[in-house]
Protein backbone atom coordinates (compact mmCIF):
# COMPACT_ATOMS: atom_id res chain seq x y z
CA UNK A 1 0.00 0.00 0.00
CA UNK A 2 0.96 3.62 -0.47
CA UNK A 3 1.70 5.46 2.77
CA UNK A 4 1.34 9.23 2.47
CA UNK A 5 2.85 11.23 5.34
CA UNK A 6 0.39 13.79 6.74
CA UNK A 7 2.72 15.88 8.85
CA UNK A 8 3.69 18.76 6.54
CA UNK A 9 0.41 20.56 6.89
CA UNK A 10 -0.32 24.13 7.97
CA UNK A 11 -2.85 22.76 10.44
CA UNK A 12 0.15 21.83 12.62
CA UNK A 13 1.49 24.77 14.58
CA UNK A 14 5.18 24.23 13.80
CA UNK A 15 4.51 24.00 10.06
CA UNK A 16 2.18 26.99 10.11
CA UNK A 17 4.88 29.09 11.78
CA UNK A 18 7.54 27.72 9.46
CA UNK A 19 5.47 28.80 6.46
CA UNK A 20 4.73 32.26 7.85
CA UNK A 21 8.40 32.83 8.74
CA UNK A 22 9.82 31.09 5.63
CA UNK A 23 11.80 28.87 7.98
CA UNK A 24 12.60 25.66 6.13
CA UNK A 25 13.98 23.78 9.13
CA UNK A 26 10.71 22.22 10.47
CA UNK A 27 9.67 21.27 6.92
CA UNK A 28 12.99 19.56 6.29
CA UNK A 29 12.81 17.86 9.68
CA UNK A 30 9.39 16.33 8.98
CA UNK A 31 10.33 15.43 5.43
CA UNK A 32 13.32 13.48 6.74
CA UNK A 33 11.42 11.95 9.63
CA UNK A 34 8.60 10.65 7.45
CA UNK A 35 11.01 9.49 4.76
CA UNK A 36 12.92 7.42 7.31
CA UNK A 37 9.68 6.06 8.77
CA UNK A 38 8.82 4.63 5.35
CA UNK A 39 6.55 7.18 3.66
CA UNK A 40 6.00 6.67 -0.07
CA UNK A 41 4.60 10.17 -0.58
CA UNK A 42 4.53 13.34 1.50
CA UNK A 43 1.33 15.34 1.72
CA UNK A 44 2.00 19.10 1.52
CA UNK A 45 -0.68 21.49 2.64
CA UNK A 46 -0.20 25.25 3.20
CA UNK A 47 -3.22 25.17 5.50
CA UNK A 48 -5.96 27.73 6.09
CA UNK A 49 -3.73 30.40 7.66
CA UNK A 50 -2.12 31.27 4.31
CA UNK A 51 -3.84 34.02 2.32
CA UNK A 52 -5.32 32.73 -0.91
CA UNK A 53 -3.07 34.86 -3.12
CA UNK A 54 0.02 33.59 -1.27
CA UNK A 55 -0.88 29.91 -1.62
CA UNK A 56 0.79 29.23 -5.01
CA UNK A 57 4.07 30.64 -3.81
CA UNK A 58 3.87 28.74 -0.49
CA UNK A 59 3.12 25.46 -2.30
CA UNK A 60 6.11 26.01 -4.60
CA UNK A 61 8.31 26.68 -1.58
CA UNK A 62 7.07 23.53 0.19
CA UNK A 63 7.65 21.32 -2.86
CA UNK A 64 11.16 22.66 -3.43
CA UNK A 65 12.13 22.50 0.23
CA UNK A 66 10.86 18.94 0.63
CA UNK A 67 12.31 17.55 -2.60
CA UNK A 68 15.67 19.11 -1.82
CA UNK A 69 15.65 17.23 1.50
CA UNK A 70 14.34 13.79 0.49
CA UNK A 71 13.89 11.77 -2.72
CA UNK A 72 10.12 11.46 -2.42
CA UNK A 73 7.21 12.57 -4.57
CA UNK A 74 4.54 14.79 -3.03
CA UNK A 75 0.81 14.90 -2.64
CA UNK A 76 -0.21 18.50 -3.28
CA UNK A 77 -3.00 19.27 -0.84
CA UNK A 78 -5.02 22.41 -1.53
CA UNK A 79 -8.51 23.48 -2.56
CA UNK A 80 -6.93 26.24 -4.65
CA UNK A 81 -6.19 25.12 -8.26
CA UNK A 82 -3.62 27.92 -8.66
CA UNK A 83 -1.65 26.49 -5.71
CA UNK A 84 -1.90 22.99 -7.20
CA UNK A 85 -0.64 24.20 -10.55
CA UNK A 86 2.26 26.06 -8.96
CA UNK A 87 3.20 22.95 -6.98
CA UNK A 88 2.98 20.73 -10.06
CA UNK A 89 5.29 22.90 -12.10
CA UNK A 90 7.92 22.86 -9.33
CA UNK A 91 7.54 19.12 -8.67
CA UNK A 92 9.93 16.34 -9.76
CA UNK A 93 8.48 12.89 -10.40
CA UNK A 94 4.86 11.76 -10.27
CA UNK A 95 2.82 14.03 -8.00
CA UNK A 96 -0.62 13.33 -6.59
CA UNK A 97 -3.19 16.13 -6.65
CA UNK A 98 -5.15 16.26 -3.40
CA UNK A 99 -7.95 16.73 -4.48
CA UNK A 100 -10.99 17.28 -6.62
CA UNK A 101 -14.55 16.63 -5.50
CA UNK A 102 -17.28 15.35 -7.80
CA UNK A 103 -18.31 18.94 -8.67
CA UNK A 104 -18.34 19.27 -12.44
CA UNK A 105 -16.56 22.64 -12.30
CA UNK A 106 -13.71 21.32 -10.17
CA UNK A 107 -13.31 18.14 -12.20
CA UNK A 108 -13.11 20.17 -15.41
CA UNK A 109 -10.22 22.18 -13.99
CA UNK A 110 -8.30 19.51 -12.09
CA UNK A 111 -8.47 16.43 -14.35
CA UNK A 112 -6.85 18.35 -17.27
CA UNK A 113 -4.21 19.60 -14.83
CA UNK A 114 -3.43 16.03 -13.74
CA UNK A 115 -3.20 14.98 -17.36
CA UNK A 116 -0.93 17.87 -18.32
CA UNK A 117 1.57 17.14 -15.54
CA UNK A 118 1.14 13.32 -15.72
CA UNK A 119 0.09 13.45 -12.06
CA UNK A 120 -2.29 11.17 -10.18
CA UNK A 121 -5.30 12.76 -8.53
CA UNK A 122 -7.50 12.07 -5.53
CA UNK A 123 -11.24 12.30 -6.18
CA UNK A 124 -13.42 12.86 -3.11
CA UNK A 125 -16.82 11.20 -3.18
CA UNK A 126 -18.53 14.44 -2.20
CA UNK A 127 -19.88 17.41 -4.13
CA UNK A 128 -21.28 20.89 -3.58
CA UNK A 129 -24.08 19.31 -1.52
CA UNK A 130 -21.61 17.88 0.98
CA UNK A 131 -20.60 14.38 2.07
CA UNK A 132 -23.16 11.63 1.31
CA UNK A 133 -24.56 9.85 4.31
CA UNK A 134 -24.41 6.33 2.95
CA UNK A 135 -22.39 4.00 0.75
CA UNK A 136 -24.82 4.05 -2.17
CA UNK A 137 -24.62 7.83 -2.56
CA UNK A 138 -20.85 7.80 -2.18
CA UNK A 139 -20.73 5.19 -4.88
CA UNK A 140 -22.80 7.33 -7.25
CA UNK A 141 -20.24 10.09 -6.88
CA UNK A 142 -17.39 7.60 -7.27
CA UNK A 143 -18.91 6.56 -10.58
CA UNK A 144 -19.17 10.20 -11.67
CA UNK A 145 -15.50 10.68 -10.87
CA UNK A 146 -14.49 7.52 -12.77
CA UNK A 147 -16.54 8.49 -15.83
CA UNK A 148 -15.28 12.08 -15.84
CA UNK A 149 -11.68 11.00 -15.44
CA UNK A 150 -12.13 8.60 -18.33
CA UNK A 151 -13.71 11.30 -20.51
CA UNK A 152 -10.74 13.53 -19.84
CA UNK A 153 -8.42 10.70 -20.84
CA UNK A 154 -6.91 10.16 -17.39
CA UNK A 155 -5.63 6.58 -16.93
CA UNK A 156 -7.67 4.70 -14.29
CA UNK A 157 -4.52 3.91 -12.32
CA UNK A 158 -3.96 7.63 -11.83
CA UNK A 159 -7.30 8.13 -10.09
CA UNK A 160 -7.50 7.58 -6.34
CA UNK A 161 -11.04 7.66 -4.98
CA UNK A 162 -11.43 8.96 -1.44
CA UNK A 163 -14.68 7.83 0.24
CA UNK A 164 -14.30 10.64 2.84
CA UNK A 165 -13.68 9.38 6.37
CA UNK A 166 -15.48 11.30 9.12
CA UNK A 167 -14.69 11.48 12.84
CA UNK A 168 -16.20 8.54 14.69
CA UNK A 169 -17.23 10.67 17.68
CA UNK A 170 -19.61 12.78 15.60
CA UNK A 171 -20.50 10.51 12.69
CA UNK A 172 -20.20 7.04 14.11
CA UNK A 173 -22.50 5.39 11.56
CA UNK A 174 -20.25 6.57 8.69
CA UNK A 175 -17.32 4.22 9.36
CA UNK A 176 -19.29 1.25 8.14
CA UNK A 177 -20.50 3.17 5.09
CA UNK A 178 -16.93 4.07 4.14
CA UNK A 179 -15.83 0.43 4.38
CA UNK A 180 -18.80 -0.67 2.28
CA UNK A 181 -17.96 2.04 -0.27
CA UNK A 182 -14.39 0.70 -0.52
CA UNK A 183 -15.69 -2.83 -1.20
CA UNK A 184 -18.14 -1.59 -3.83
CA UNK A 185 -15.66 0.69 -5.61
CA UNK A 186 -13.44 -2.32 -6.19
CA UNK A 187 -16.12 -3.88 -8.41
CA UNK A 188 -17.00 -0.65 -10.16
CA UNK A 189 -14.60 -0.92 -13.07
CA UNK A 190 -11.78 -3.04 -14.49
CA UNK A 191 -9.05 -2.39 -13.56
CA UNK A 192 -10.58 -1.35 -10.25
CA UNK A 193 -10.01 2.29 -9.30
CA UNK A 194 -7.54 2.88 -6.48
CA UNK A 195 -8.74 4.04 -3.10
CA UNK A 196 -7.18 6.39 -0.58
CA UNK A 197 -8.38 7.70 2.76
CA UNK A 198 -7.32 10.49 5.07
CA UNK A 199 -7.01 8.17 8.03
CA UNK A 200 -6.49 10.44 11.01
CA UNK A 201 -9.83 12.13 10.42
CA UNK A 202 -11.54 9.05 11.85
CA UNK A 203 -10.21 9.84 15.33
CA UNK A 204 -10.41 13.66 15.31
CA UNK A 205 -10.78 14.91 18.93
CA UNK A 206 -10.97 11.40 20.34
CA UNK A 207 -8.83 9.77 23.03
CA UNK A 208 -6.78 6.72 21.98
CA UNK A 209 -6.40 8.15 18.52
CA UNK A 210 -3.68 5.73 17.46
CA UNK A 211 -5.80 2.74 18.38
CA UNK A 212 -8.77 4.04 16.41
CA UNK A 213 -6.59 4.94 13.42
CA UNK A 214 -4.84 1.61 13.40
CA UNK A 215 -8.03 -0.43 13.69
CA UNK A 216 -9.75 1.49 10.92
CA UNK A 217 -6.77 1.29 8.60
CA UNK A 218 -6.62 -2.49 8.91
CA UNK A 219 -10.37 -2.78 8.31
CA UNK A 220 -9.90 -0.60 5.23
CA UNK A 221 -7.02 -2.73 3.95
CA UNK A 222 -9.14 -5.84 4.29
CA UNK A 223 -11.86 -4.11 2.25
CA UNK A 224 -9.43 -3.19 -0.55
CA UNK A 225 -7.84 0.12 0.41
CA UNK A 226 -4.71 1.00 -1.63
CA UNK A 227 -3.36 4.14 0.03
CA UNK A 228 -3.80 6.30 3.11
CA UNK A 229 -2.66 9.65 4.39
CA UNK A 230 -1.29 8.69 7.79
CA UNK A 231 0.61 9.66 10.91
CA UNK A 232 4.03 8.10 10.35
CA UNK A 233 5.13 8.80 13.91
CA UNK A 234 2.78 6.00 14.95
CA UNK A 235 5.04 2.97 14.96
CA UNK A 236 2.23 0.58 15.95
CA UNK A 237 0.33 1.64 12.87
CA UNK A 238 3.23 0.64 10.62
CA UNK A 239 3.63 -2.68 12.41
CA UNK A 240 -0.06 -3.39 11.91
CA UNK A 241 0.32 -2.63 8.20
CA UNK A 242 3.23 -5.09 8.02
CA UNK A 243 1.05 -7.76 9.63
CA UNK A 244 -1.94 -6.96 7.42
CA UNK A 245 0.19 -7.25 4.29
CA UNK A 246 1.18 -10.74 5.36
CA UNK A 247 -2.36 -11.77 6.29
CA UNK A 248 -3.73 -10.43 3.01
CA UNK A 249 -1.01 -12.32 1.08
CA UNK A 250 0.49 -9.11 -0.28
CA UNK A 251 4.00 -9.91 0.97
CA UNK A 252 5.56 -13.35 1.07
CA UNK A 253 5.67 -14.52 4.67
CA UNK A 254 9.01 -14.98 6.40
CA UNK A 255 9.86 -15.03 10.09
CA UNK A 256 11.51 -11.60 9.81
CA UNK A 257 8.46 -10.02 8.15
CA UNK A 258 8.34 -7.13 10.59
CA UNK A 259 11.96 -6.05 10.22
CA UNK A 260 11.79 -6.61 6.47
CA UNK A 261 8.81 -4.27 6.21
CA UNK A 262 10.52 -1.63 8.30
CA UNK A 263 13.72 -1.85 6.28
CA UNK A 264 11.95 -2.03 2.94
CA UNK A 265 13.61 1.10 1.69
CA UNK B 1 -8.90 -4.91 -35.96
CA UNK B 2 -5.41 -4.09 -34.69
CA UNK B 3 -4.26 -6.29 -31.81
CA UNK B 4 -3.10 -4.39 -28.78
CA UNK B 5 -0.32 -6.20 -26.96
CA UNK B 6 -0.98 -6.00 -23.24
CA UNK B 7 2.25 -5.48 -21.35
CA UNK B 8 2.77 -5.95 -17.67
CA UNK B 9 4.91 -3.23 -16.10
CA UNK B 10 7.08 -4.63 -13.35
CA UNK B 11 8.64 -2.49 -10.66
CA UNK B 12 11.36 -4.94 -9.63
CA UNK B 13 14.19 -6.82 -11.22
CA UNK B 14 16.19 -9.97 -10.59
CA UNK B 15 19.74 -9.34 -9.35
CA UNK B 16 22.59 -9.75 -11.80
CA UNK B 17 25.36 -12.09 -10.69
CA UNK B 18 28.70 -12.58 -12.37
CA UNK B 19 30.59 -15.86 -12.03
CA UNK B 20 34.15 -16.67 -13.02
CA UNK B 21 36.97 -14.54 -14.35
CA UNK B 22 37.14 -12.58 -17.61
CA UNK B 23 37.29 -13.37 -20.47
CA UNK B 24 35.24 -16.43 -19.53
CA UNK B 25 33.05 -14.82 -16.88
CA UNK B 26 29.35 -15.64 -17.13
CA UNK B 27 26.57 -13.27 -16.17
CA UNK B 28 23.15 -14.44 -15.08
CA UNK B 29 19.96 -12.80 -13.85
CA UNK B 30 18.99 -9.19 -14.49
CA UNK B 31 15.53 -10.13 -15.75
CA UNK B 32 12.87 -7.44 -15.63
CA UNK B 33 10.12 -9.71 -16.96
CA UNK B 34 8.82 -13.26 -16.70
CA UNK B 35 10.93 -15.89 -18.51
CA UNK B 36 11.00 -15.60 -22.31
CA UNK B 37 8.61 -12.62 -22.41
CA UNK B 38 11.16 -10.53 -24.26
CA UNK B 39 8.54 -7.95 -25.28
CA UNK B 40 7.73 -7.14 -21.66
CA UNK B 41 11.08 -6.25 -20.19
CA UNK B 42 14.78 -6.73 -20.22
CA UNK B 43 16.10 -10.31 -20.29
CA UNK B 44 19.81 -9.62 -20.74
CA UNK B 45 21.21 -13.14 -20.29
CA UNK B 46 20.05 -16.60 -21.25
CA UNK B 47 19.79 -19.45 -18.75
CA UNK B 48 23.02 -21.41 -18.48
CA UNK B 49 23.86 -25.09 -18.24
CA UNK B 50 26.22 -26.54 -15.69
CA UNK B 51 27.34 -30.15 -15.99
CA UNK B 52 27.94 -32.22 -12.91
CA UNK B 53 31.41 -33.56 -12.23
CA UNK B 54 32.10 -35.65 -9.14
CA UNK B 55 35.29 -35.97 -7.19
CA UNK B 56 34.60 -39.72 -6.93
CA UNK B 57 33.27 -42.26 -9.36
CA UNK B 58 29.50 -42.34 -8.73
CA UNK B 59 28.28 -45.84 -7.94
CA UNK B 60 24.56 -45.34 -8.43
CA UNK B 61 24.48 -43.89 -11.94
CA UNK B 62 22.85 -46.08 -14.60
CA UNK B 63 24.99 -47.30 -17.50
CA UNK B 64 23.21 -44.91 -19.82
CA UNK B 65 24.59 -42.03 -17.81
CA UNK B 66 28.12 -43.35 -17.22
CA UNK B 67 28.67 -44.35 -20.88
CA UNK B 68 29.30 -40.80 -22.23
CA UNK B 69 31.95 -40.35 -19.53
CA UNK B 70 33.72 -43.68 -19.99
CA UNK B 71 37.37 -43.38 -18.98
CA UNK B 72 37.05 -40.09 -17.13
CA UNK B 73 34.86 -41.03 -14.15
CA UNK B 74 37.04 -40.82 -11.07
CA UNK B 75 39.25 -38.21 -12.75
CA UNK B 76 37.46 -34.90 -12.12
CA UNK B 77 39.85 -32.86 -14.26
CA UNK B 78 39.40 -35.02 -17.36
CA UNK B 79 35.69 -35.31 -16.62
CA UNK B 80 35.29 -31.53 -16.44
CA UNK B 81 37.10 -31.08 -19.77
CA UNK B 82 34.82 -33.67 -21.32
CA UNK B 83 31.76 -31.78 -20.09
CA UNK B 84 33.01 -28.56 -21.65
CA UNK B 85 33.58 -30.44 -24.90
CA UNK B 86 29.93 -31.54 -24.67
CA UNK B 87 28.87 -27.88 -24.57
CA UNK B 88 28.39 -27.06 -20.89
CA UNK B 89 28.61 -23.35 -20.00
CA UNK B 90 30.11 -24.09 -16.62
CA UNK B 91 31.06 -26.98 -14.38
CA UNK B 92 29.40 -28.04 -11.15
CA UNK B 93 31.88 -30.00 -9.05
CA UNK B 94 30.20 -32.15 -6.43
CA UNK B 95 32.37 -33.21 -3.51
CA UNK B 96 30.51 -36.46 -2.95
CA UNK B 97 33.60 -38.07 -1.44
CA UNK B 98 33.47 -35.68 1.51
CA UNK B 99 30.41 -37.41 2.93
CA UNK B 100 31.11 -38.87 6.37
CA UNK B 101 29.41 -42.11 5.34
CA UNK B 102 31.48 -42.60 2.19
CA UNK B 103 35.12 -41.53 1.90
CA UNK B 104 34.89 -38.76 4.49
CA UNK B 105 37.57 -36.76 2.63
CA UNK B 106 39.20 -33.91 4.52
CA UNK B 107 38.53 -30.25 3.69
CA UNK B 108 42.12 -29.96 2.40
CA UNK B 109 41.70 -32.91 0.01
CA UNK B 110 38.47 -31.41 -1.29
CA UNK B 111 40.01 -27.97 -1.72
CA UNK B 112 42.85 -29.48 -3.73
CA UNK B 113 40.44 -31.21 -6.13
CA UNK B 114 38.51 -27.98 -6.63
CA UNK B 115 41.71 -26.09 -7.28
CA UNK B 116 42.96 -28.64 -9.81
CA UNK B 117 39.67 -28.68 -11.67
CA UNK B 118 39.54 -24.90 -11.89
CA UNK B 119 43.16 -24.65 -13.02
CA UNK B 120 42.47 -27.13 -15.83
CA UNK B 121 39.33 -25.50 -17.19
CA UNK B 122 39.51 -21.77 -16.38
CA UNK B 123 35.73 -21.72 -16.69
CA UNK B 124 33.27 -20.51 -14.06
CA UNK B 125 32.95 -23.19 -11.42
CA UNK B 126 30.19 -24.22 -9.05
CA UNK B 127 31.32 -26.32 -6.11
CA UNK B 128 28.80 -28.12 -3.95
CA UNK B 129 29.61 -30.20 -0.93
CA UNK B 130 28.21 -33.59 -0.03
CA UNK B 131 24.91 -32.25 1.27
CA UNK B 132 25.67 -33.01 4.91
CA UNK B 133 25.30 -29.62 6.64
CA UNK B 134 28.08 -29.93 9.20
CA UNK B 135 30.59 -31.45 6.77
CA UNK B 136 29.80 -28.86 4.10
CA UNK B 137 30.41 -26.12 6.67
CA UNK B 138 33.86 -27.62 7.27
CA UNK B 139 34.73 -28.29 3.62
CA UNK B 140 33.46 -25.17 1.85
CA UNK B 141 35.62 -22.61 3.70
CA UNK B 142 38.73 -24.55 2.62
CA UNK B 143 37.42 -24.69 -0.96
CA UNK B 144 36.58 -20.97 -0.84
CA UNK B 145 40.11 -20.15 0.22
CA UNK B 146 41.73 -22.40 -2.41
CA UNK B 147 39.65 -20.68 -5.12
CA UNK B 148 40.30 -17.11 -3.99
CA UNK B 149 39.76 -14.60 -6.77
CA UNK B 150 38.00 -17.07 -9.07
CA UNK B 151 34.47 -15.84 -8.25
CA UNK B 152 32.97 -19.28 -7.91
CA UNK B 153 29.53 -20.32 -6.69
CA UNK B 154 29.57 -22.44 -3.54
CA UNK B 155 26.83 -24.47 -1.91
CA UNK B 156 24.85 -25.48 -0.13
CA UNK B 157 24.23 -22.90 2.56
CA UNK B 158 21.22 -24.02 4.61
CA UNK B 159 19.47 -22.67 7.68
CA UNK B 160 21.78 -24.93 9.71
CA UNK B 161 25.17 -23.98 8.33
CA UNK B 162 24.82 -20.66 6.49
CA UNK B 163 26.92 -18.64 8.94
CA UNK B 164 30.24 -20.37 8.29
CA UNK B 165 29.67 -20.63 4.55
CA UNK B 166 28.51 -17.04 4.23
CA UNK B 167 31.56 -15.77 6.09
CA UNK B 168 33.89 -17.84 3.89
CA UNK B 169 32.23 -16.69 0.65
CA UNK B 170 32.37 -13.11 1.84
CA UNK B 171 36.06 -13.21 2.73
CA UNK B 172 37.18 -15.02 -0.43
CA UNK B 173 34.81 -13.24 -2.82
CA UNK B 174 32.51 -16.04 -3.95
CA UNK B 175 28.78 -16.28 -4.54
CA UNK B 176 26.75 -18.79 -2.58
CA UNK B 177 23.80 -21.10 -3.06
CA UNK B 178 21.12 -20.63 -0.40
CA UNK B 179 19.14 -23.83 -0.19
CA UNK B 180 15.80 -24.40 1.49
CA UNK B 181 13.31 -27.25 1.15
CA UNK B 182 10.57 -26.20 -1.33
CA UNK B 183 9.16 -23.38 0.77
CA UNK B 184 9.12 -19.77 -0.34
CA UNK B 185 8.96 -18.40 3.21
CA UNK B 186 11.98 -20.40 4.29
CA UNK B 187 13.85 -19.31 1.15
CA UNK B 188 13.10 -15.68 1.91
CA UNK B 189 14.05 -16.05 5.56
CA UNK B 190 17.38 -17.67 4.69
CA UNK B 191 18.18 -14.87 2.24
CA UNK B 192 17.41 -12.35 4.98
CA UNK B 193 19.65 -14.13 7.49
CA UNK B 194 22.49 -14.31 4.95
CA UNK B 195 22.23 -10.66 3.92
CA UNK B 196 21.88 -9.54 7.53
CA UNK B 197 25.44 -10.80 7.96
CA UNK B 198 26.47 -8.08 5.50
CA UNK B 199 26.68 -10.45 2.53
CA UNK B 200 25.92 -8.88 -0.85
CA UNK B 201 22.40 -9.97 -1.95
CA UNK B 202 23.68 -9.83 -5.53
CA UNK B 203 25.92 -12.81 -4.76
CA UNK B 204 23.17 -15.10 -3.49
CA UNK B 205 21.59 -17.76 -5.73
CA UNK B 206 18.42 -19.50 -4.58
CA UNK B 207 18.21 -23.30 -4.66
CA UNK B 208 14.53 -24.05 -4.01
CA UNK B 209 15.13 -27.83 -4.12
CA UNK B 210 13.21 -28.81 -7.21
CA UNK B 211 11.54 -32.10 -8.07
CA UNK B 212 11.74 -33.94 -11.39
CA UNK B 213 8.86 -34.55 -13.77
CA UNK B 214 6.39 -36.76 -11.91
CA UNK B 215 8.07 -36.07 -8.58
CA UNK B 216 6.76 -32.67 -7.53
CA UNK B 217 7.70 -30.68 -10.62
CA UNK B 218 4.45 -28.70 -10.50
CA UNK B 219 5.07 -27.81 -6.88
CA UNK B 220 8.59 -26.60 -7.64
CA UNK B 221 7.26 -24.72 -10.64
CA UNK B 222 4.68 -22.80 -8.65
CA UNK B 223 7.17 -21.90 -5.93
CA UNK B 224 9.71 -20.68 -8.45
CA UNK B 225 7.01 -18.72 -10.23
CA UNK B 226 6.02 -17.04 -6.97
CA UNK B 227 9.65 -16.25 -6.23
CA UNK B 228 10.00 -14.62 -9.64
CA UNK B 229 6.73 -12.70 -9.36
CA UNK B 230 7.82 -11.43 -5.94
CA UNK B 231 11.15 -10.30 -7.37
CA UNK B 232 9.41 -8.48 -10.20
CA UNK B 233 7.03 -6.76 -7.82
CA UNK B 234 9.95 -5.49 -5.74
CA UNK B 235 10.65 -8.07 -3.02
CA UNK B 236 14.43 -7.68 -2.76
CA UNK B 237 14.79 -10.71 -0.53
CA UNK B 238 13.52 -12.94 -3.33
CA UNK B 239 15.22 -11.13 -6.22
CA UNK B 240 17.95 -13.74 -6.61
CA UNK B 241 18.56 -15.94 -9.66
CA UNK B 242 17.54 -19.57 -9.18
CA UNK B 243 19.64 -22.70 -9.60
CA UNK B 244 17.96 -26.05 -10.33
CA UNK B 245 19.64 -29.39 -9.69
CA UNK B 246 17.83 -31.09 -12.53
CA UNK B 247 20.20 -34.01 -13.07
CA UNK B 248 20.30 -34.99 -9.44
CA UNK B 249 16.51 -35.23 -9.33
CA UNK B 250 15.98 -36.85 -12.72
CA UNK B 251 18.54 -39.60 -12.44
CA UNK B 252 17.02 -41.07 -9.32
CA UNK B 253 13.56 -41.54 -10.87
CA UNK B 254 12.58 -45.02 -11.98
CA UNK B 255 11.56 -43.58 -15.34
CA UNK B 256 15.17 -42.57 -15.99
CA UNK B 257 16.95 -45.53 -14.41
CA UNK B 258 14.84 -48.49 -15.53
CA UNK B 259 16.27 -50.21 -18.59
CA UNK B 260 14.28 -50.96 -21.70
CA UNK B 261 14.29 -54.65 -20.69
CA UNK B 262 12.93 -53.95 -17.22
CA UNK B 263 10.12 -51.72 -18.50
CA UNK B 264 9.49 -52.61 -22.13
CA UNK B 265 6.17 -50.74 -22.28
CA UNK B 266 7.86 -47.46 -21.36
CA UNK B 267 9.86 -47.28 -24.54
CA UNK B 268 13.60 -47.20 -25.06
CA UNK B 269 15.47 -46.05 -21.96
CA UNK B 270 17.88 -43.69 -23.72
CA UNK B 271 15.10 -41.67 -25.29
CA UNK B 272 12.90 -41.84 -22.21
CA UNK B 273 15.53 -40.85 -19.66
CA UNK B 274 16.97 -38.00 -21.67
CA UNK B 275 13.51 -36.65 -22.38
CA UNK B 276 12.80 -36.89 -18.66
CA UNK B 277 15.80 -34.73 -17.80
CA UNK B 278 15.11 -32.38 -20.71
CA UNK B 279 11.43 -31.84 -19.89
CA UNK B 280 12.27 -31.18 -16.27
CA UNK B 281 14.88 -28.59 -17.27
CA UNK B 282 12.75 -26.89 -19.92
CA UNK B 283 9.79 -26.63 -17.53
CA UNK B 284 11.88 -25.18 -14.74
CA UNK B 285 13.39 -22.63 -17.12
CA UNK B 286 9.85 -21.49 -17.92
CA UNK B 287 9.31 -21.08 -14.18
CA UNK B 288 12.34 -18.80 -13.86
CA UNK B 289 15.29 -21.15 -13.35
CA UNK B 290 18.60 -19.62 -14.44
CA UNK B 291 21.31 -22.19 -13.79
CA UNK B 292 20.36 -25.71 -14.83
CA UNK B 293 22.64 -28.37 -13.38
CA UNK B 294 22.38 -31.43 -15.62
CA UNK B 295 24.08 -34.75 -16.14
CA UNK B 296 23.59 -36.31 -19.57
CA UNK B 297 25.44 -34.60 -22.44
CA UNK B 298 22.60 -35.28 -24.84
CA UNK B 299 20.18 -33.45 -22.60
CA UNK B 300 22.59 -30.52 -22.59
CA UNK B 301 22.72 -30.26 -26.37
CA UNK B 302 18.92 -30.59 -26.73
CA UNK B 303 18.39 -28.01 -24.01
CA UNK B 304 20.77 -25.50 -25.56
CA UNK B 305 19.18 -26.02 -28.97
CA UNK B 306 15.80 -25.35 -27.39
CA UNK B 307 17.04 -22.15 -25.73
CA UNK B 308 18.68 -20.75 -28.84
CA UNK B 309 15.57 -21.53 -30.86
CA UNK B 310 13.62 -19.43 -28.36
CA UNK B 311 15.55 -16.28 -29.22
Amino acid sequence: MLLIGERINGMFKDIREAILNQNSEPVRHWANYQYKAGADYLDLSPGPAVEIEDQPQVMTWLVKTVQKAVPLPCCLDSTNPAAIQAGLSAHQGKAIINSTSADQKKMDILFPLALKYKAAIIGLTMNEKGVPQNAADRLTLAMELVVNADQHGLPTEDLYLDPVVLPCNVAQEQGKEVLETIRQIKILATPPPRIVIGLSNVSQNCPNRNLLNRTFLIMGLAAGLDAAIVDLTDENLLEAVAAARILLNQDIYCDSFLSVFKKRR
Amino acid sequence: MPVKIIRENWSGKVNTTSLGVEPKAIKIGGEGALPFLYFEGEIPYRPVVACEVWDEKPNDWPDLLTAPFAGVLGDPVAWAKKCLAYGADLICLRLAGAHPETKNKSPQECALVAQRVYAAINTPLIVVGCGEDAKDAAVLPAVAKALTGKYCLLGWATAENYQTITTACDIYGHSLIASSPLDISLAKQLNILITEMGFNPGSVIIDPLVGALGYGLEYAYSIMERIRLSALTGDKMLAMPIICFVGQETWKTKEATSTSLECPTWGEQARRAILWELLTAVTLTQAGGTIMVMRHPETVSHFLAHLLQGR
